[in-house]
């Protein structure tokens, strides 16, 4: 701890308690979106316009803006999820445990997206909607991992021992997804020749570069706003019966 | 000493008890040549066609076998209450625990052995990769029941874990069933077949190490809930 100033460890002290946690996004959140709608513009404009047409795909390559992030986006959260896990069980932080859950729909649907934009591009260059493409089976596997959260998080009735679960198999998946993520490519190599996967990569061109970090940025600032959201919805829920809570309550109801 | 007799006694304990109910050892096997059984049926008899995806076939019915046989495993201790006895000894969770999926192991996993070199023979396999096929059996399915015991630890206390511990589990069985499908298919064709061997060691290590921790602590969780 005596790496980390301390004024960082207060503050991550005061995030942990529900309240503060509250206050502080009411204010953050804003700034978020705003964030959010320069990247995701300054993104999509440099992408969509500025950006040459590729020689070989055409203007069809231009879909990486969204996959290539979301695909990014949703080993990331899955990452984010293992180690919030990982804080809720060994300090039992409550907030961690908020965060968690609240990422993993937004996990999901970054991977659904993924999945969806991927097979969409398959058809031109592929020829099909659908290979067993050793990224796109991780990917699939991947999604899998998310609704078993989501699934085991909704068939507990109690919210802190369905957190516990939750962080548990968090915690499994995210080991196993190194293992899987190698199988599947080593499976991959063997079943079939390169022939579909092999794309000839030019080497990416600054002018398609910076939009693809700029949507990265912007996905980002798009899975706090979300999480964000989420989870304050979340923290409602579980500390109804809380001061604090009730208070918000009079505070909305005064007005 | 103590650990290591703690952990045979556990062992004696589910061995009586499953062959006090044999029905139990008896049904994941049934399964599983009743599933090779509706494949030669759904696709056609054609010998050629068998042959080629009986390691797959195979292995997709081992994994569902030792999938519907794992509720077995902490389900009646759950129930009547031992399960919590279990927790409450002295001796570390995770060693009582392996005790667990190792008795769970010999009654599901390895008839599933003895039956396989019939179901190859239905499905047409080459003799030469008979041996791979249960040398894959030998090291896959411990690593199925000890990565198994994850998720019906974490879905015990649930009244119907069944729909969701699949989804749970079944991910994570993925790299068992890409080594050992392929390390059979491979010896069908006269290939080495090392690689793939040790990695399904590997794994089995791993698991052997790593699944113990996060069962226990899972039926800690599912106790006190």
């Amino acid at each position: 701890m005596f790496l980390v100033p301390d004024a960082v460890v207060r503050f991550f002290h005061r995030m942990a308690s529900p309240p503060h946690f509250y206050a502080f996004t009411e204010k953050l959140m804003p700034w978020l979106v705003v964030v959010f709608v320069l990247l995701v513009s300054s993104g999509l404009y440099g992408g969509l316009y500025l950006a040459p047409t590729d020689y070989q795909q055409g203007d069809s390559y231009r879909i990486i803006y969204i996959h290539v992030p979301a695909a990014w986006m949703s080993l990331f959260i899955y990452v984010v999820m293992a180690i919030a896990g990982a804080i809720g069980l060994i300090w039992r932080i409550k907030l961690a445990e908020v965060v968690l859950i609240s990422s993993a729909s937004v996990g999901a649907s970054f991977t659904f997206i993924a999945l969806v934009t991927g097979s969409l591009w398959g058809k031109p260059m592929w020829g099909t909607w659908w290979v067993w493409d050793a990224r796109l089976t991780s990917e699939l596997i991947l999604l899998f991992l998310y609704l078993g959260v989501i699934g085991l998080y909704g068939a507990i009735d109690d919210k802190r021992v369905a957190s516990k679960a939750v962080a548990i198999l968090a915690l499994v998946g995210v080991v196993n997804i190194p293992i899987i993520h190698y199988s599947v490519e080593w499976w991959n190599t063997l079943h079939q020749g390169p022939t579909v996967t092999k794309m000839d990569k030019p080497s990416i061109h600054v002018t398609m570069l910076v939009p693809l970090l700029l949507m990265a940025l912007a996905f980002k600032a798009y899975y706090l706003i979300a999480m964000i959201q989420r989870a304050r919805v979340e923290l409602l829920q579980r500390e109804r019966n809380s001061q604090w809570v009730k208070n918000k309550a009079v505070e909305v109801d005064g007005l | 000493m103590a650990m290591f007799d703690a952990f045979a006694a556990i062992v004696r304990r589910d061995l009586v008890l499953a062959m006090r109910r044999r029905s139990e050892i008896a049904n994941p096997v049934l399964f599983f040549i009743l599933v090779i059984t509706l494949f030669p049926l759904g696709i056609g008899a054609q010998p050629k066609l068998l042959q080629a995806i009986a390691p797959g076939i195979i292995w997709v019915s081992a994994l569902l076998a030792t999938m519907l046989s794992l509720d077995s495993l902490f389900r009646s201790d759950f129930d009547d209450g031992s399960l919590e006895q279990i927790l409450l000894s002295p001796y570390p969770t995770s060693i009582l625990v392996l005790g667990k999926i190792t008795a769970h192991w010999l009654t599901t996993g390895l008839p599933l052995l003895i039956v396989a070199p019939l179901l190859a023979v239905f499905l047409g396999m080459p003799n030469q990769s008979l041996s791979i096929l249960l040398l894959t059996l030998f090291l896959g399915t411990p690593i199925l029941s000890l990565i198994g015991a994850v998720g019906v630890a974490l879905t015990v206390g649930l009244r119907r874990g069944g729909m969701i511990l699949s989804l749970l589990v079944l991910p994570l069985y993925v790299p068992v069933l890409i080594f050992a499908s392929n390390a059979v298919e491979m010896a069908s064709t006269g290939l080495p077949v090392t690689a793939q061997i040790n990695i399904l060691i590997s794994m089995l290590l791993m698991a052997l190490v790593l699944a113990p921790w996060p069962t226990a602590a899972a039926l800690k969780m599912s106790i006190n809930s």
